[in-house]
């Protein structure tokens, strides 16, 4: 990329190595692109992006799995932000315990984890989420919430950890505010940008996922780019271009609400 | 908030406190806690219920233990190659005295593709190093070189190591960089007026000081590319490796033995715990230095 240019700062070993690094991480991207535009034989065009983004079940299976994402975030943010909470304020002791559970999803693999749900929540079990389809959906978010948990608890609890949350707590409770309330109000405006840097992970997360997705019989994207890259030769590499601009557009949304600080959970 | 408040020794906002952490708990027990101990339990027990180790013996029969063989081999040297690759680049932005742009290009490039896994990584690698990938073509019409007829394939142990770094080196580059900034200056000088040189330096506080932080995260690398599906699926579903095994098993009892799943199962979280808390303690000794 930048061979030409006169090297004015840096050390040159330096320079090979992000030239070496460059390389390898853009030509793939490129290749990618390029073999995207082919599919007219006789020029570039856009051709494969226009009957990717034409076909009903590319919108289909994205709106489920944006609404999957949203609905994580949601489930997400109210299992954590309370829970985080009251270990913060009241409950210390139980930090131990809570962030061992949040760490659990990163030890144990996420296709061990579906193979659990299926067998435990099978249509003749006890609460059969897996014998109709909204149970399933059901059992999907709350998969992903599972998945995305450690990065979810990480973000809020460092959030909670950069304010005074006692102080804050006790003065709303001064002013008679409810518990409900205290949450609602007055912790989560002020925690908001580590709940958004969560719930922008946890999309990118969801967004592609297939393992999930897949085992669980649910038509989300993940699932539809397999499909497509089974069955056609150019459209699979027009997804690929569109996932890894949804994936980008996603950290440069946490990078904005983050203020710019490196994130270094995963 | 209910009657329990009458009690003296319980407040109310105690027990809203332990309302409001209640559906974690909840959530923890149903989709953590009770799903493991089903796996655990199932590979614990023969078709009728009765408790057997045979479950885990039958791990050792050759197709399944080669599949763990190829997934623990390809994690592990994805994971190698990732930590001295990624630690190069964090090295090279953090002491080589690029650019700050460029720095926060590397960060942020950093997020992006260590979450650009799955299927359509599987993808990019295709049309770039698959039989007609981009640089296959390139190398085969322009210097004459068909990679493919020197024993070059995607769809082998290499061709899936190099498509795991895409995310492993990224990965690697955001664990590392911390520990990397965290190198102070001092330290040097101090070496230096003690009349240590670089290799010196290196070899004596710098590489000590940074030994921890890298094998944990090697070890954190390790159980991310063993629990992989999505890529390798995408690529080929006949891939030797024992996630793809169980993904089979799952979708249709293909080893005609459910306990024997779970078993598998079993082994792959005995695998993956061992490597994370080798990461987390090996972390916890790190972060002494990094402050």
């Amino acid at each position: 990329m930048s061979k030409g240019k006169p090297l004015s700062t840096g050390k040159p070993w330096a320079w090979i190595v992000i030239v070496a690094a460059a390389i390898y991480f853009l030509v793939p991207l490129l290749a990618t692109f390029e073999f995207s535009l082919r599919l007219k034989r006789e020029a570039y065009s856009f051709e494969a992006y226009s009957i990717v983004l034409a076909d009903p079940k590319f919108h289909a299976s994205f709106l489920y799995s944006t609404l999957m994402a949203l609905a994580t975030i949601g489930l997400g943010a109210l299992i954590v932000v309370p829970t985080a909470y009251w270990v913060q304020l009241r409950l210390r002791n139980l930090r131990p315990i809570v962030e061992f559970v949040t760490l659990l999803p990163l030890v144990i693999p996420a296709i061990v984890l579906v193979f659990g749900y299926l067998r435990l929540y099978n249509s003749s079990s006890w609460l059969p989420l897996t014998g109709s389809s909204f149970g399933s959906d059901i059992l999907l978010a709350f998969g992903y919430v599972t998945l995305a948990l450690p990065y979810m608890y990480r973000a809020v609890d460092t959030g909670l950890r950069a304010i005074d949350v006692r102080s804050l707590t006790e003065a709303a409770e001064s002013l008679g505010a409810s518990q409900t309330r205290i949450l609602w109000s007055v912790i989560l405006p002020n925690i908001r940008v580590a709940v958004l840097s969560g719930a922008f992970l946890t999309f990118a997360i969801v967004i592609g996922e297939f393992t999930f997705a897949s085992l669980l019989d649910r038509p989300a994207f993940g699932p539809y780019l397999q499909l497509i890259g089974a069955n056609r030769a150019y459209e699979p590499a027009a997804l690929a271009i569109i996932a890894f601009l949804v994936t980008w557009a996603c950290m440069a949304l946490l990078n904005v609400v983050g203020g710019r600080r490196t994130q270094t959970q995963r | 908030m209910t009657a329990a408040s009458a009690r003296p020794r319980i407040s109310p906002a105690a027990i809203g406190a332990w309302l409001g952490v209640a559906p974690f708990f909840l959530f923890s027990l149903l989709f953590l806690v009770l799903p493991l101990r089903l796996l655990i339990a199932g590979a614990f027990q023969d078709g009728a219920g009765a408790f057997t180790l045979a479950n885990f013996a039958q791990l050792l029969t050759p197709s399944i233990a080669s599949s763990y063989a190829f997934s623990i081999e390809i994690s592990a040297v994805s994971a190698l190659l990732g930590a001295v690759f990624g630690t190069l680049i964090s090295a090279a932005v953090v002491l080589g005295g690029l650019p700050a742009w460029m720095r926060s290009m590397v960060a942020t490039f950093s997020g992006v593709a260590s979450n650009f896994a799955g299927v359509p990584l599987a993808f990019a690698f295709v049309e770039t190093i698959g039989r007609v990938g981009l640089v296959t073509a390139l190398l085969r019409n322009g210097l004459g070189v068909d990679i493919y007829r020197h024993g070059f394939n995607l769809l082998s142990f290499w061709g899936l190591t190099v498509t795991y770094l895409y995310f492993q080196i990224p990965l690697m580059v955001l664990i590392i960089t911390p520990a990397i900034e965290g190198l102070r200056r001092e330290w040097r000088e101090a070496a230096e007026s003690l009349g240590a040189g670089a290799f010196d330096y290196w070899r004596r506080v710098a590489i000590p000081v940074l030994a921890p932080s890298f094998i944990g995260a090697t070890l954190l690398l390790f159980a991310n590319s063993f629990g992989a599906v999505a890529t390798a699926y995408a690529l080929s579903t006949g891939f030797p490796i024992i996630t793809l095994q169980l993904f089979a098993q799952i979708r249709g009892d293909v080893l005609h033995n459910e306990n024997l799943g779970y078993a598998i199962a079993v082994g792959m979280i005995a695998l993956t715990a061992l490597s994370n808390l080798g990461y987390i303690w090996l972390r916890s000794r790190a972060d002494r230095w990094v402050k």
